[in-house]
């Protein structure tokens, strides 16, 4: 069946990644995991829920996500008004999306 | 000391007083809790921001952070049975971590503004604050490590493992990650119903003094399936989206009432009959299926990209299908008055 939560926003840039494991520790939803290397990735992107935490606590920016509150009658009203979403957290160029292997 | 007393400054100073709090919760905050969770007042259940100590702490005791909602605060100081620390009060306005942090309340700015104000500097010798993994999407824990000199370290989503991470100083892999029981599920519902009882209310009379009784059941039936049913039976209705388990929902809940109907003078015309069951079948599970994508907004699970794709790909359907409903149910009486009975 359709599933409208299969594709997300989340953008992780290996490259910029110190591997600190910020991003593991705020994830609600173990989307970052270490690999045997000990290095950080996005091992399970589907299950992210867009909160920003990540992007948010990651010192290196090597993260991110359009995060904001996904209130669906918010999202609504702001598309019945053309008024723009409530947003948080940072924005940063969108990296290109790799895993830390 | 009373343990049913939550504050009680010891400081002269405004900013900088030290409230004490204790672990045990009174009948009193039991009670505010249920009215929290019926939405009785609810941006009136509040905590005086600032810093508070529990038990007996020490220049070396923790410090825990936590939001200005009673909820919040209970949660936090019930599961802190023996230990010696600090609590600091964030003002989120009566909003709990969560939803505050994602608003930005329960934020980077707030949290160093009452550090500030707390002078929490002088109040400990180390520079480590506990927060609420369920904060992060706020607080920005370097930044705060860079403009207060304390580190933010996240402790686990639940207060009812704060005694393990207290012990063994780790939050483990399920510490970490946040469910969505039935428990879960059920305690948020009762604020869904309240904000759903007005409409229902006025729809269900309505419908009943122009189509009668089964009309009235079925508006009942309806929201109570959309807000109720739903949010008990989320992990085990089919498909992924919100909208689609509730359109599935809304026909099982619409179908007995399709029946009856239907079988309903079984000697009169077929099309009147059909008719009024379609109609059931149209108007019940797209209303539904609304309050089942609002749901989204209470889970902890659903992405703001995939219910901007809900709303896109379900809202069209949904006005249509209520809409054909409307429509349908015009026809069925022009041709009653018309005598096509």
């Amino acid at each position: 069946m359709l599933n409208s939560y299969k594709t997300n926003t989340l953008k992780y840039n290996s490259k910029t990644c110190t591997h600190c494991g910020m991003c593991a520790t705020v994830c609600p939803h173990a989307v970052f995991a270490r690999n045997d290397n000990k290095k950080i990735y996005p091992a399970q992107a589907e299950a992210c829920m867009e909160c920003g935490a990540c992007q948010l606590n990651c010192p290196s920016g090597a993260i991110f996500v359009d995060s904001g509150t996904g209130c669906a009658t918010a999202m609504i009203l702001a598309a019945l008004t053309g008024k723009k979403e409530s947003r948080i957290g940072t924005e940063s160029d969108p990296a290109v999306l790799s895993s830390g292997n | 000391m009373p343990e049913t007393e939550k504050t009680r400054s010891s400081h002269e100073e405004s900013g900088a007083q030290i409230r004490r709090t204790s672990n045990s919760l009174a009948f009193a905050d039991h009670l505010d809790h249920f009215l929290a969770r019926w939405g009785y007042k609810r941006m009136k259940h509040l905590v005086e921001p600032g810093l508070y100590s529990i038990g007996s702490p020490t220049e070396d005791s923790s410090i825990f952070v936590t939001a200005n909602y009673t909820l919040s605060f209970d949660a936090l100081r019930s599961s802190l049975t023996g230990v010696n620390g600090y609590i600091l009060v964030l003002d989120t306005a009566g909003v709990n971590v969560w939803c505050a942090a994602g608003k930005g309340t329960f934020g980077t700015d707030e949290l160093v503004n009452r550090i500030e104000v707390t002078d929490l500097q002088n109040v400990v010798s180390h520079r480590k604050l506990i927060l609420p993994q369920l904060g992060a999407p706020g607080v920005s824990a370097h930044e705060v490590k860079e403009r207060t000199g304390f580190k933010a370290l996240y402790g686990p989503v639940r207060t009812n493992d704060l005694p393990e991470y207290l012990q063994t100083g780790k939050a483990t892999p399920e510490m970490r990650k946040v469910r969505f029981t039935l428990w879960d599920r059920l305690v948020v519902s009762p604020l869904e119903l309240v904000h759903v009882l007005i409409p229902m209310l006025v729809v269900s009379i309505a419908l009943y003094f122009i189509f009668g009784l089964m009309s009235s059941l079925g508006a009942i039936s309806t929201f109570l399936a959309g807000v109720i049913l739903f949010s008990v039976l989320l992990p085990w209705l089919p498909t992924e989206d919100f909208s689609t388990k509730g359109l599935i929902l809304g026909g099982i809940a619409a179908l007995p009432f399709a029946l009856i109907t239907f079988s309903n003078h079984p000697d009169s015309e077929l099309w009147p009959r059909a008719g009024w069951a379609l109609t059931y079948m149209l108007a019940m599970p797209p209303v539904t299926a609304f309050l089942a994508l609002n749901f989204t907004g209470s889970t902890t699970f659903t992405s703001k990209t995939g219910v901007r794709h809900e709303i896109f790909r379900y809202i069209p359907v949904m006005a249509v299908m209520f809409g054909l409903s409307i429509i349908l149910a015009a026809s069925l009486i022009i041709d009653a008055y018309r005598g096509g009975v």
